[in-house]
């Protein structure tokens, strides 16, 4: 044969030049530094984890176990359908700077808050991997954080103030439902004024609190049809289940000046959502706000 | 020479096995035999000619249409509510079915050790789909950062043309080590790691939900590939690539690779992504006159547009069969 038996030769082994046994060597030791600086760069990731940044408001059925959320971010494929289905857009991506958590949902609660306004936890039917768990089938089953009050000397109902006017400014991009006025479609915060007394927006715009009081409605209608012989649709028997236990209320306090004052006293049945966070029309830093160490025990 | 075998031996960096002169047919030592000292440079010359320019080819367009219309799909289908391919690239959800990045899918489980039906659902749909496709199809037909990374490399290409930059080429196993260590860290830290510095996931998610700083990463690893090593991301580290490259050693989509047309003059490898499996072009290395390229592949058909004599063509396997 010609120049091809050179290639084709039986041996197995074939003797290297010394050239191109140094070209090997260099190659071999550029690849083993390549290899180490990429692992070294995609390990920097822990950095936030073990700063202990990475605790965040997460949507509703996180797999998290208070500070822990290390099940949460090993589940998570980090694709973003839960983003999608939101109808308030309160699920937002996390960027790089959280490290291994790139690509994993959290929510600002003061920003915008999950209002629960889907009725039906989309994000978690959304979910592909049961990064949130599909153990949940109501909003009142979340448990995402629990609500305390911060800053009570700023809350206004504390001061024995009202609101007039829009909560949150002109220029507050933040959505939420409002039953009364659309019940499908979130609206702005900025479109919706408000006028009261003494503030008790915290109260007023709980989701928990709102279903609440549409179950015992419903209730009351039920007991009216039944007096009256109508027999209720069974749709309006079921649907978005009624809450077991309130979630805030306002108590009265006596500062012995005459003045009404009342404040936020938030209840087991809190989960967390963060909207009375987001409402809070105190300027700068809300006078509530949502701790995510602490939940509700599961019922 | 058993296709699954060296196909996998090459995804995991091995060289491609050389011919033993008695195993090649007559027929195929006659064709090297016959072609020897009759091809001049002009014949190659005006053959290559006659083919005319290989830029932006037939195959070249329709893989950037593909590129570019599965990640429009996914912005439009956030972005105007469209719904028809919504998440991304890591899991997402056609007209409602559930489809799972196989790799993303692996880190999950590994990380995360439990495994959830809705991911077996959408990882088993995509797994079928890209068995179907040719597996590495999904580097070179779907994967966005590949057609970023396809800009670095003509930058590099043209740099290294002008002799201003050299290619620094790194071992092909470095890859295979890449997927054990990605592999091992999700198991042992309980943390998806290799998302973290993932281009796949960053560029897609930048498309859908806006950039951000990931996409500085990104940028640095194009430069590196510009300046550096010729398209390293996608040679010498991803394990999506190791992945599909596994899926597509079954796969029935292929490159052939014919000998009698084939005239050596080796354009194919010079713009080949994995140029290690078009080894075979070279004169006698082929073990037959008709043979597979082997899985490492990205069927991405840029051998297909440039070869001057229509030496690789795109096969569908037992397809001849059924017609």
């Amino acid at each position: 044969m010609t120049d091809t038996s050179k290639e084709t030769t039986k041996k197995p082994k074939r003797v290297l030049s010394k050239s191109k046994r140094e070209s090997n060597r260099r190659e071999f030791i550029r690849s083993a530094v390549f290899t180490a600086g990429v692992v070294t760069l995609s390990l920097a990731g822990f950095i936030p984890i073990l700063q202990g940044a990475s605790a965040r408001l997460r949507p509703p059925g996180a797999l998290k176990n208070l500070l822990d959320e290390q099940d949460f971010f090993s589940s998570c494929i980090k694709c973003g359908q839960c983003v999608q289905v939101c109808p308030v857009n309160a699920i937002k991506l996390a960027e790089l700077d959280e490290g291994v958590g790139i690509g994993i949902p959290y929510i600002e609660a003061r920003e915008q808050a999950c209002d629960f306004s889907c009725d039906g936890l989309q994000c978690v039917l959304a979910c592909p991997t049961g990064a949130l768990t599909h153990n949940l089938d109501y909003p009142a089953d979340a448990r995402m954080g629990f609500a305390r009050i911060d800053k009570p000397k700023s809350c206004l109902a504390v001061q024995g103030k009202g609101v007039k006017g829009i909560a949150r400014g002109a220029d507050y991009k933040g959505l939420l439902r409002y039953d009364e006025i659309d019940r499908w479609n979130p609206i702005p915060v900025a479109d919706h004024p408000y006028d009261i007394e003494l503030c008790d927006l915290c109260v007023r715009q709980c989701p928990i609190e709102i279903r609440i009081t549409q179950c015992v409605e419903k209730e009351k209608e039920l007991e009216q049809a039944k007096s009256s012989g109508k027999l209720a649709r069974v749709a309006e028997q079921f649907g978005n289940e009624c809450p077991p236990k309130h979630a805030i209320e306002m108590q009265q306090i006596d500062n012995g000046d005459g003045v009404l004052r009342m404040v936020p006293a938030v209840l087991d049945g809190c989960v967390g959502c963060g909207v009375c966070e987001m409402i809070c029309p105190v300027e700068g830093d809300p006078a509530i706000v949502v701790d995510i160490d602490k939940v509700t025990e599961w019922a | 020479m058993n296709y699954i075998k060296e196909s996998l031996s090459q995804v995991f960096g091995n060289q491609p096995a050389r011919p033993d002169k008695n195993e090649q047919s007559v027929e195929l030592k006659d064709i090297y035999l016959s072609k020897r000292g009759t091809l001049t440079k002009e014949s190659l010359a005006a053959v290559e000619l006659e083919h005319g320019t290989h830029v932006f080819k037939k195959w070249h367009r329709r893989r950037w249409f593909s590129i570019i219309l599965v990640n429009f799909l996914f912005l439009i289908s956030y972005k105007f509510d469209v719904q028809l391919l919504e998440g991304a690239m890591t899991a997402s959800r056609f007209v409602g079915f559930h489809f799972a990045d196989l790799n993303s899918a692996l880190q999950v489980m590994l990380a995360y050790k439990h495994v959830v039906l809705n991911l077996v659902i959408g990882t088993t749909t995509v797994f079928i789909m890209w068995l179907l496709l040719g597996g590495r199809t999904f580097c070179s037909w779907a994967c966005p950062y590949h057609l970023l990374s396809e800009w670095a490399e003509f930058l590099h290409l043209w740099l290294v043309n002008r002799k201003l930059i050299k290619n620094h080429a790194f071992h092909r196993k470095t890859r295979s080590v890449f997927f054990v260590i990605f592999a091992l860290l999700a198991i042992l830290t309980g943390y998806t790691v290799f998302e973290t510095i993932s281009p796949t996931g960053i560029v897609s998610r930048a498309i859908v939900y806006g950039p951000g700083v990931a996409m500085i990463w990104v940028g640095v690893l194009l430069l590196f590939e510009v300046f550096y090593s010729r398209r390293a991301w996608c040679r010498y580290v991803c394990p999506i690539g190791v992945t599909y490259a596994v899926v597509g050693t079954f796969s029935p989509v292929r490159v052939v690779y014919n000998a009698e047309a084939c005239h050596h003059e080796g354009d194919c490898r010079k713009i080949c992504l994995v140029p290690h499996v078009l080894d075979l072009t070279i004169r006698g290395r082929a073990h037959e006159v008709n043979q597979d390229i082997t899985s490492d592949c990205t069927r991405c058909g840029m051998c297909v547009d440039v070869c001057p004599t229509d030496s690789l063509n795109f096969k569908i396997k037992g397809l001849d069969k059924f017609l």
